[in-house]
Formats: C-alpha cells, sequence, structure tokens
C-alpha cells in the first residue's frame, strides 16, 4: 500500500524557506507528523486520539525507525512549543534588524516600578512620541504579538520594540517613567 | 441460595487467579491471552479442578466479552479512517488474506476436515491481533516508525473484513449450505455499507443523540445499545460480534472517546471471561495429539505474514530493515482467532478444530512478541545491513520525493 499517497503535505512558508511537513493518519491510533530538517534528520510528532503526544527522533542509519519516542504532557508540550516560538520570533526580528539599515531591534523590561504597570499600551502614546513601534510583548516564556492599543502591562513584561537609536531610547525612558508624565 | 454462594466464591477465585497471572505475564512481557486460556484449560472439564457452579454464568460472560472486543474495536477505528485506508491498502489486504488464509484452509483440508472446517481455520490463520501488535508496537517505542501505518492498515483491513468473513461463518455453520452463505454475505455487505454511509454522514447526529456529560448514562446507553444490536443481528443470523462492531463504528467524536474509556475496564473483565470460557471448553486431553500439526501451522503462517508485511511494507516505500520489522510484528494471533474458532465450537463442526486453534494461538501470541523483538538486536541488525550492501544498487527509497 503508498503510504505516501494517502499523506498530506502540509507546506508551512517559515521565512524564506519552504519547510515540507507531512501528515500521516495511524488509523486506532492518531497521527503522526513529520518533517526532515535541513541537516537531513528526520523529526516527528505522534500524536495519540487519547491526548497524548510522543516527539519522535529517527535513526540516521534506518530513517524508517525512531530512535527516540519522548512521551511529552500536555504542559512539557506547551513549554517545548514556547520556546521553539519565542526563540523562533526573536530570531525573526533580529533578521528584520539586518534588513532595513539604521532600524534597530531592542528588548526593554518593564522596570518594576513603572508607572505603566496595569496601564494600556495606548496609554504611552510610545510611537506618536518616538516614533519607535511596540512589536511583541514577552510574559512568562510566551509571546504577544503585535499588541494593540488595549493591551494591559504587567510586571515582568518584556517589551520588544523596533525604532532608530534614539526613538528606542525614547521608549525605554517612558517605560520607566522617566520623562516627567 | 447456596448455589449463589459457590458462584461467587468460584467466579471471585477464578477472577482472582485471572488477575495474578496477568500480573506475571506483564513482568515477562507477555500478552494476558495465553495466560487465560491456559487457565480455562486448568479449570475445565478434565482439567485439575473444574468449575461446576460458574459455568453459566461465564458463558454469557463469555458472549458478552466477544461483544465488547468487537465494539471496543469499531470504537477505534472511524467510518472515515476505513474508507479512507480500504482505497489505499487494498493490495496489501488482498494480499495478506490470501498468504494467510489459504494455509489454513489448506491445512484443514490436508487433515481431512470438511470445507466448513476449512473455512473456518482459514479465518484463523489470517486474522493478526490487532489488539497484541498494537501493544507490541507501543512497549518497543514503534509507534512514530514509517512502517507502523503500514501494519495498521492491514490491522484496519482484516478487521473490516471480519464484517463480512463472521456473518458468512455464521451461515455456514448453521448449517445453510453454501447458497446460505452466500445471502448471509449479500446482507452484511449491505448492512456494513449502510451503517459506513450512515456513519459518515450523519455519524454527528446519532452521536449527539446520546449525551457525553452524564458518565454513567453514556456507560448504560453505549452498552445497552450495543447488546441490543448484536442481539438483533444474531436473530437475523448476522453474527452478534458484527453488529456490535457496526456499532462501535456508528459512533463518532467524543462520543467514541469517553465510551472507550468508560468501556475498557468492562471489556477487560469480560473478555478475561470469554478466554478463559474457550480454554474451559477444550478438554486440555485433546492438546498433546495437535500440538504437532498447530506446530507445523503456526510456523507457515508466521512465514507468510512476514512475507505480507515485507510486500506491503516495500509497497510503501520502506527500506528492508522497515520491511521485516513490519513482517515480524504482524505474526501474533489472538483474540479473533479465539472468537472465529469459538463460533465453531457452538457449532460442533469439527472436534479436533477447538484443540488445534487453542495450541496455535497460544503458539503465535506467545512467539510473536517475542520474535518481534529480534530486529532490535545488533547481530540481527548487522545481518540485514550485510544483505542491503549487497543490494545497494537497488537501495531504499529516499524518503521524500
Amino acid at each position: 500500500m503508498s503510504v505516501r499517497r494517502d499523506m498530506h503535505d502540509t507546506s508551512a512558508t517559515v521565512g524564506r524557506v519552504r519547510v515540507r511537513v507531512e501528515q500521516t493518519p495511524l488509523p486506532g491510533i492518531g497521527v503522526r507528523h513529520d518533517l526532515i530538517t535541513s541537516s537531513g534528520r528526520t523529526v516527528g510528532v505522534v500524536s495519540h486520539r487519547n491526548g497524548r503526544r510522543d516527539l519522535v527522533l529517527y535513526d540516521v542509519e534506518d530513517p524508517d525507525a525512531c530512535l527516540a519516542s519522548i512521551p511529552l504532557t500536555d504542559d512539557e508540550a506547551e513549554a517545548l512549543a514556547d520556546v521553539l516560538g519565542a526563540s523562533l520570533m526573536l530570531g525573526q526580528l533580529s533578521g528584520l534588524r539586518e534588513q532595513a539599515a539604521g532600524l534597530l531591534t531592542e528588548q526593554v523590561a518593564l522596570p518594576a516600578g513603572s508607572p505603566f504597570v496595569g496601564r494600556r499600551l495606548g496609554d504611552t502614546r510610545a510611537r506618536t512620541r518616538t516614533s519607535a513601534s511596540i512589536v511583541a510583548v514577552l510574559r512568562d516564556r510566551e509571546v504577544i504579538a503585535s499588541p494593540g492599543p488595549a493591551f494591559q502591562f504587567e510586571a515582568n513584561d518584556v517589551v520588544v520594540a523596533v525604532g532608530t537609536r534614539d526613538g528606542l531610547d525614547g521608549v525605554t525612558a517612558i517605560l520607566a517613567g522617566d520623562t516627567g508624565d | 441460595m447456596h448455589s449463589t454462594t459457590v458462584l461467587l466464591i468460584e467466579v471471585g477465585a477464578v477472577l482472582f487467579a485471572l488477575g495474578m497471572l496477568g500480573r506475571i505475564g506483564r513482568r515477562f512481557g507477555l500478552s494476558p491471552i495465553p495466560l487465560y486460556l491456559l487457565a480455562g484449560l486448568a479449570f475445565g472439564h478434565g482439567g485439575l479442578n473444574p468449575l461446576l457452579a460458574s459455568k453459566e454464568f461465564i458463558e454469557v460472560g463469555a458472549e458478552i466479552g466477544v461483544i465488547l472486543l468487537l465494539v471496543m474495536l469499531g470504537l477505534e477505528y472511524s467510518a472515515n479512517e476505513l474508507v479512507g485506508n480500504l482505497r489505499s491498502a487494498a493490495p496489501a489486504g488482498l494480499i495478506d488474506a490470501l498468504f494467510n488464509a489459504l494455509p489454513g484452509a489448506g491445512f484443514a483440508l490436508l487433515l481431512g476436515w470438511g470445507w466448513e472446517a476449512a473455512l473456518v481455520l482459514a479465518g484463523i490463520t489470517w486474522v493478526s491481533s490487532s489488539g497484541v501488535i498494537a501493544k507490541v508496537l507501543g512497549d518497543l517505542g514503534r509507534l512514530g516508525n514509517r512502517e507502523t501505518p503500514v501494519i495498521l492498515s492491514i490491522l484496519v483491513i482484516e478487521d473490516l473484513a471480519m464484517a463480512f468473513y463472521l456473518p458468512v461463518v455464521t451461515a455456514v455453520l448453521a448449517g445453510v449450505g453454501l447458497l446460505g452463505g452466500v445471502k448471509a454475505l449479500s446482507v452484511a455487505v449491505l448492512t456494513v455499507i449502510a451503517v459506513l454511509v450512515v456513519a459518515i454522514r450523519y455519524g454527528h447526529a446519532i452521536s449527539s443523540f446520546i449525551s457525553v456529560k452524564d458518565p454513567e448514562a453514556l456507560l448504560l446507553s453505549v452498552l445497552g445499545l450495543t447488546l441490543f444490536v448484536a442481539g438483533v443481528a444474531a436473530q437475523l443470523q448476522v453474527s452478534a460480534a458484527v453488529g456490535a462492531f457496526l456499532v462501535g463504528i456508528a459512533l463518532s467524536g467524543p462520543v467514541a472517546h469517553n465510551a472507550t474509556q468508560i468501556l475498557t475496564p468492562l471489556r477487560d473483565l469480560f473478555a478475561a471471561v470469554f478466554f478463559l470460557f474457550f480454554g474451559l471448553s477444550t478438554d486440555p486431553a485433546a492438546i498433546p495429539p495437535v500440538i504437532l500439526p498447530a506446530l507445523g501451522l503456526a510456523v507457515i503462517s508466521m512465514l507468510t505474514k512476514v512475507l505480507t508485511g515485507v510486500f506491503a511494507a516495500r509497497r510503501g516505500g520502506i527500506a528492508l530493515p522497515g520491511q521485516i520489522r513490519a513482517g515480524l510484528a504482524l505474526m501474533p494471533r489472538g483474540e479473533f482467532s479465539i472468537v472465529i474458532a469459538g463460533l465453531a465450537v457452538a457449532s460442533g463442526v469439527e472436534p479436533g478444530l477447538a484443540p488445534l486453534a487453542t495450541a496455535y494461538v497460544l503458539i503465535t501470541v506467545v512467539t510473536g512478541p517475542m520474535l518481534a523483538r529480534l530486529s532490535d538486536y545488533a547481530w540481527f541488525k548487522a545481518i540485514v545491513r550485510k544483505r542491503m550492501a549487497v543490494r545497494r544498487p537497488v537501495g531504499p527509497v529516499p524518503a521524500a520525493d
């Protein structure tokens, strides 16, 4: 039987590289997703119907066999996805910096005594005043991408801002409450 | 009153003994099925300590056990999976049927048994044990392997084929002859297609009719529906087991998921009773004379299963080591072979069939999972690698195309 034929290819475009994720049904068990990395290794995830997930790594010598199968709980899977997602997000942001000369990306931690803890992003009027944009907020390992004006800051948030050197310094000052208002 | 007391003592002692046996078996990585069968042999007539008071109870329990085994099987697969799989895996399923049913049929004819018995033995050697194999694949950490979907789709086809095979066998064993068998087959085909169509189109409606929120109500309604449909199917001579299987397929989504969880302990209990009952109804004294034939049949039909797996995996673009893994994994026969043999025993078609089936299943279900581990040993891998090096020019099909 041709397994290959009943695979549904889902192509995800991440950055500039096309990655092919193959989906294979496992009747009675669930579904398997796998992808071949550019380094030639195959990684996959077996999603059981009862909610269990196994991260599987394939053998180099025998690409049909999995070398290790690591069961992940919901929390572990989420944590792993977050770590990968956050590092990917930051990687893309640093790529942005190289593309546009003069534009910088910076992570600014919200100081503990910031007047904006508990207040909305719109209240900072950061873009109007510094022409730098707040493009993401990192909170508890989570990435909140393009937060709106109604987004409410919490203590320990880390703000990712894009702008000129002066603009970013302005954002830092506003968040620290150093601008007098 | 007195007989009820004895019943409680007997059933309690037997279940406790089965539990202990299962625990010992798990320690050695052994499926509990052969242990339950052996326990049945020990407690049956002619055995060490015959059970008398609980015979009737165990008989009814065994009947429910078969029904639960099949409804759980149906719950495991969705109708879409069955149909979608059928399209892609049909050639492998056909090869599987030919390679593994024919040795059984031929063997029965060789022994001088009638064609009814040949039909039954063909089924016994044909069907691999999906329960045992799924467990082995999970235990060996092979669920992510690329040959696993090939193995699973063969099992799905076999299970679906049972929906047609069991009614035919039931009809033939009831003594209606070949024409009656054909009639039963056509009824089964129409029913199965109707159920699949209804399940794919309206499965949602059927499932939403049964509430998931109340576990007690869910248990009673699903169990009740299953037993009712199985009973009606048996009344119509379509085999109770198939009725239960179709109920399982018709249910889908959250109902199927929750029903699986709720029914699993019940299935474990009554399936154990079923295997015990089969052992009970077999005379242990009849086993030794059939050991050698059973061994021969096991060796032949295990080899044909390996060939089936190799063929199917090769079609799926799997390299040689994976082909061998698929073949070795498919060897164990189990619950279905016993269900089929059970039908034959009930109709009394051939007295030698039950002991042969018992010995056959004992051999394959014990050695199969052990042999499945063979492909993980270093020396075995080395041999395979050497063979692959010889045929390197052909080479494994690259995974990405």
